[in-house]
C-alpha cells in the first residue's frame, strides 16, 4: 500500500505556520513571567499586570514600528528624538484647549510623515547608510529641539489625558492602541504586498530590487510607519505627562531599547528575518524585568548591568540556536 | 544594513610608481582632506591666532582622543563590526582611575596598567560573544555600553570619589617643555602620532591587516582562504579596547573627573570613520583618511564655536554635515563605477 500523503488542513498549516522560533520566545517570556512573579510573590510583593502593560505601551509601539524599519535591513535611531518632537509640538499646539486637540494631533502627524520620508529618501535616494542618516537626523531633531524649547511647552487638555488614564472596563484605551498598531502591523506584514515585498528587501535588497520589487519606496514606506508609531508613543506620553519636554524621547531611551526589544524579540538585525509578534514578547520580557527589579528594590544602577547582561544572553541563545540549526 | 561597496584595497596595491599610487590614493580619498583644509583656513581667518604653533598644539591635543578612538573603531569595522561600548570605556577608566589612585602619585603606575588589563578585557569579551555565541556587534557592545555604564555608576554610587594624581593627569595635560618655536611639545600629541604610525602600519602594512579587510570585505572568501576570521574580528575589537582607555586616560587628564566624561564618544568615533570614507560594513577603509575625518570632526566643534552658535544648533549642523558628507561620499562611488 502506498500511503497517500494527505493536505494538511487549515489548522495544522495555521500551527506550523506560526513559526517555531516565536513558539520559542513566548516560551521565554513565559519562563520570565514565572521566575519574576514567583521572586515578586516569596519576597512580599504584589503582581500588577495593568501596570506592566501600560508601561510597555510606549515602548511598545516604537519597537513595532523599529520592527518594520529592522526587516528591511534598515534601522532608525532617531526615533527618542521623533517621540520628544512629537510630546512637546502636540502641547505646544493645544495649549491645554480641547479646541486644538485634532489641529495638534494634525501637525505632529504631518511632522511625523516629513521626518519618516526624509530618512526613507535620504537611505534610499542619496545612498547614505542608514546608522548615519538616522544618527545624524537625531543630531539635527535635538539641536533644533533644544535650541526652541528648554523645559515643558504649553500643556494637554484633560480631554487628551483620557488617552493616557482612562479605559473601557479594566482595558486602558492606551493598551487598546498598543494591540491595534500590533495588529495593523502584523496584518501589514502577514497579508500585503507590502509586507512581503519588505521581507524580501531585508533578505536581499538587490534580489528584490531584480526581481521587480520597488525597494526603494518599500523601505521609504517603512520608514514613514516607523515614524508613525514614534507619533503614537509620543501623543500617550504627552497624555501621562501633560506637557511635553525636549527630554522625555532620549530620557526614555527609546533609540537603543526599541532596538534591543526588537532582537530579543528574535529578528534578526541583518534584515529579512523576525516579525512583530517577537518583538511584543520582546517588549513584555524587558517590561516584566523592570517590574521585578523596582519590586525587589534592585540598586537602579545595578539594574542597567543585568539588563545588558540579560540582553546579550537572551540573543545569544537564539543566534546559537538558529546557526546549530543550520549547520 | 545596505552596504555600498564591497571593494576591498587590493587593487591598489597593484599599480606600479609611486607617484601613480600617490596620485590614486590622493583621488581615492580627497574629499576629508579638502573639508579638512577648508575648516582649518575658517578657523583660522575667524581667528588668527591659530596659526600660532602652539594654539594649532592645543587644537591638537583636544582632538587627539578621538583620534585615537576613531583609529581604535576603524579596525572593527573594516573587520565588518562596531564598537559602541568605548564611550562607556572611556568613563569607565576616567572614574576608576580617581577611584583606584585616591590622588597617590604612587599608585599611578599600576592603575594605568591595570585600565589596559580592564580595555583588554572588554575588547576580548565583546570579540568572543560576537564570533563564537554569533550575537551581532551592534547588540554585543550595546550590552557592554550598559553593563560598564551602570557599574561604573553602581561602583561609584552616582558620584565619582577620588582625585587623578598629577602624574597621572600629566599625559593629557602637559608636554615637553622650553622648545623652541612651539615651547611645549604636549605628551598628547606625542602619543597621538605614536598611536596614528603604529595604527597605519598595522592597518595597511602587515598580514593582520590584510585578513581584517578580507574578514570584512567578504567573511566566507576569507574563511575559505585560510582567515581566522573569529580571532581577527575580536583582536580588532581588543585593539578598540586599548585605543579607548588611550582615549580615557587623555580625556582624564585634561577634562577631570567626571559621570559622563566619554558620553557621546562613540557615535563622534564611529561619524569620524565614516566621514574618513570607510564603509560600515566592512572592507574598505583607510587609516590616515579616517583620523583627518575625526580631526575634521573636532576643526567643526571649534569653528561652530567661534562662530557663536548655541550648544544645540552645533548638533543640528553636525548631524547635517555629517549626513551631507557621506551622501557626497556614497555619490562619487556610483559615479565612479
Amino acid at each position: 500500500m502506498i500511503a497517500v500523503p494527505v493536505a494538511p488542513n487549515r489548522a495544522t498549516r495555521a500551527w506550523r505556520g506560526l513559526n517555531t522560533d516565536t513558539a520559542v520566545i513566548y516560551g521565554v517570556l513565559a519562563l520570565v513571567a514565572l521566575i519574576s512573579w514567583g521572586l515578586i510573590l516569596a519576597n512580599g510583593g504584589q503582581i500588577n499586570l495593568a501596570n506592566t502593560l501600560v508601561r510597555s505601551v510606549a515602548l511598545g509601539m516604537v519597537a513595532v514600528g523599529q520592527t518594520l524599519v529592522i526587516l528591511g535591513g534598515s534601522l532608525d535611531l532617531s526615533v527618542a528624538y521623533q517621540i520628544s518632537v512629537t510630546a512637546v509640538m502636540a502641547s505646544y499646539v493645544m495649549q491645554g484647549d480641547p479646541n486644538r486637540m485634532l489641529l495638534g494631533i494634525g501637525v505632529v502627524i504631518a511632522i511625523g510623515i516629513a521626518i519618516g520620508l526624509a530618512n526613507g529618501l535620504i537611505i534610499t535616494g542619496l545612498g547614505v547608510n542608514p546608522f548615519i542618516t538616522t544618527l545624524g537626523m537625531a543630531l539635527i531633531l535635538r539641536g533644533v529641539l533644544n535650541s526652541s524649547f528648554d523645559n515643558f511647552a504649553g500643556a494637554v487638555p484633560a480631554e487628551f489625558q483620557v488617552l493616557g488614564y482612562g479605559g473601557i472596563g479594566p482595558l486602558p484605551y492606551s493598551v487598546l492602541l498598543f494591540l491595534a498598531v500590533v495588529v495593523f502591523a502584523w496584518f501589514l506584514l502577514r497579508h500585503t504586498r507590502f509586507g512581503h515585498h519588505l521581507y524580501a528587501v531585508g533578505g536581499s535588497e538587490e534580489t528584490a530590487r531584480l526581481s521587480g520589487v520597488r525597494s526603494a519606496r518599500v523601505l521609504i514606506g517603512a520608514h514613514v510607519f516607523c515614524s508613525l508609531t514614534c507619533v503614537l508613543t509620543g501623543l500617550f506620553i504627552v497624555s501621562r505627562l501633560g506637557a511635553g519636554a525636549p527630554w522625555v524621547g532620549p530620557d526614555g531611551n527609546y533609540d537603543l531599547e526599541s532596538i534591543a526589544a526588537v532582537v530579543l524579540g528574535g529578528t534578526a538585525l541583518s534584515g529579512g528575518k523576525g516579525g512583530v509578534l517577537g518583538t511584543v514578547a520582546g517588549v513584555l520580557i524587558l517590561a516584566l524585568l523592570d517590574n521585578l527589579f523596582n519590586q525587589l528594590e534592585v540598586n537602579t544602577y545595578l539594574k542597567d548591568v543585568l539588563r545588558g547582561v540579560i540582553i546579550v544572553a537572551a540573543v545569544a541563545a537564539y543566534s546559537l540556536r538558529s546557526h546549530r540549526s543550520r549547520a | 544594513m545596505i552596504s555600498t561597496s564591497t571593494t576591498t584595497g587590493f587593487e591598489q596595491e597593484l599599480t606600479s610608481s609611486w607617484q601613480e599610487r600617490l596620485l590614486r590614493g590622493v583621488r581615492g580619498t580627497a574629499p576629508i582632506f579638502v573639508v579638512l583644509i577648508g575648516l582649518l583656513v575658517w578657523i583660522a581667518i575667524l581667528n588668527p591666532n591659530f596659526t600660532e604653533p602652539q594654539v594649532f598644539l592645543a587644537f591638537l591635543k583636544r582632538a587627539a582622543p578621538l583620534m585615537i578612538l576613531a583609529a581604535g573603531q576603524l579596525f572593527v569595522i573594516v573587520s565588518g563590526e562596531f564598537d559602541l561600548s568605548v564611550g562607556s570605556l572611556i568613563t569607565a577608566v576616567v572614574v576608576a582611575a580617581a577611584g583606584l589612585t585616591e590622588g597617590d602619585p604612587n599608585r599611578t603606575w599600576w592603575v594605568v596598567t591595570a585600565l589596559f588589563g580592564l580595555g583588554i578585557l572588554v575588547g576580548l569579551i565583546n570579540g568572543i560573544v560576537t564570533t563564537r555565541l554569533y550575537v551581532p556587534s551592534f547588540i554585543t557592545t550595546l550590552g557592554m555600553l550598559l553593563i560598564l555604564q551602570g557599574a561604573v555608576l553602581y561602583w561609584s554610587g552616582g558620584a565619582p570619589r577620588g582625585s587623578l594624581p598629577d602624574n597621572f593627569r600629566v599625559f593629557g595635560r602637559r608636554g615637553i617643555e622650553d622648545i623652541p618655536v612651539i615651547e611645549q611639545l604636549p605628551y598628547s600629541v606625542i602619543i597621538l602620532v605614536v598611536v596614528g604610525v603604529v595604527a597605519v602600519l598595522l592597518l595597511h602594512r602587515t598580514t593582520f591587516g590584510k585578513q581584517l579587510f578580507a574578514a570584512g570585505g567578504n567573511p566566507r572568501a576569507a574563511a575559505l582562504s585560510g582567515v581566522d576570521v573569529p580571532l581577527v574580528r575580536t583582536l580588532a575589537f581588543v585593539l578598540s579596547g586599548i585605543s579607548a582607555v588611550i582615549a580615557g586616560i587623555l580625556v582624564g587628564g585634561f577634562a577631570g573627573i567626571s559621570q559622563d566624561a566619554g558620553a557621546g564618544y562613540e557615535f563622534q568615533a564611529i561619524s569620524a570613520v565614516v566621514l574618513g570614507g570607510a564603509a560600515l560594513g566592512g572592507g574598505r577603509g583607510s587609516m590616515v583618511a579616517v583620523m583627518a575625518g575625526a580631526l575634521a570632526l573636532e576643526a567643526l566643534f571649534t569653528l561652530l564655536n567661534l562662530l557663536g552658535l548655541p550648544k544645540p544648533l552645533r548638533d543640528a549642523v553636525q548631524g547635517l554635515i555629517i549626513i551631507g558628507a557621506v551622501a557626497y561620499a556614497a555619490y562619487r562611488l556610483r559615479r565612479a563605477r
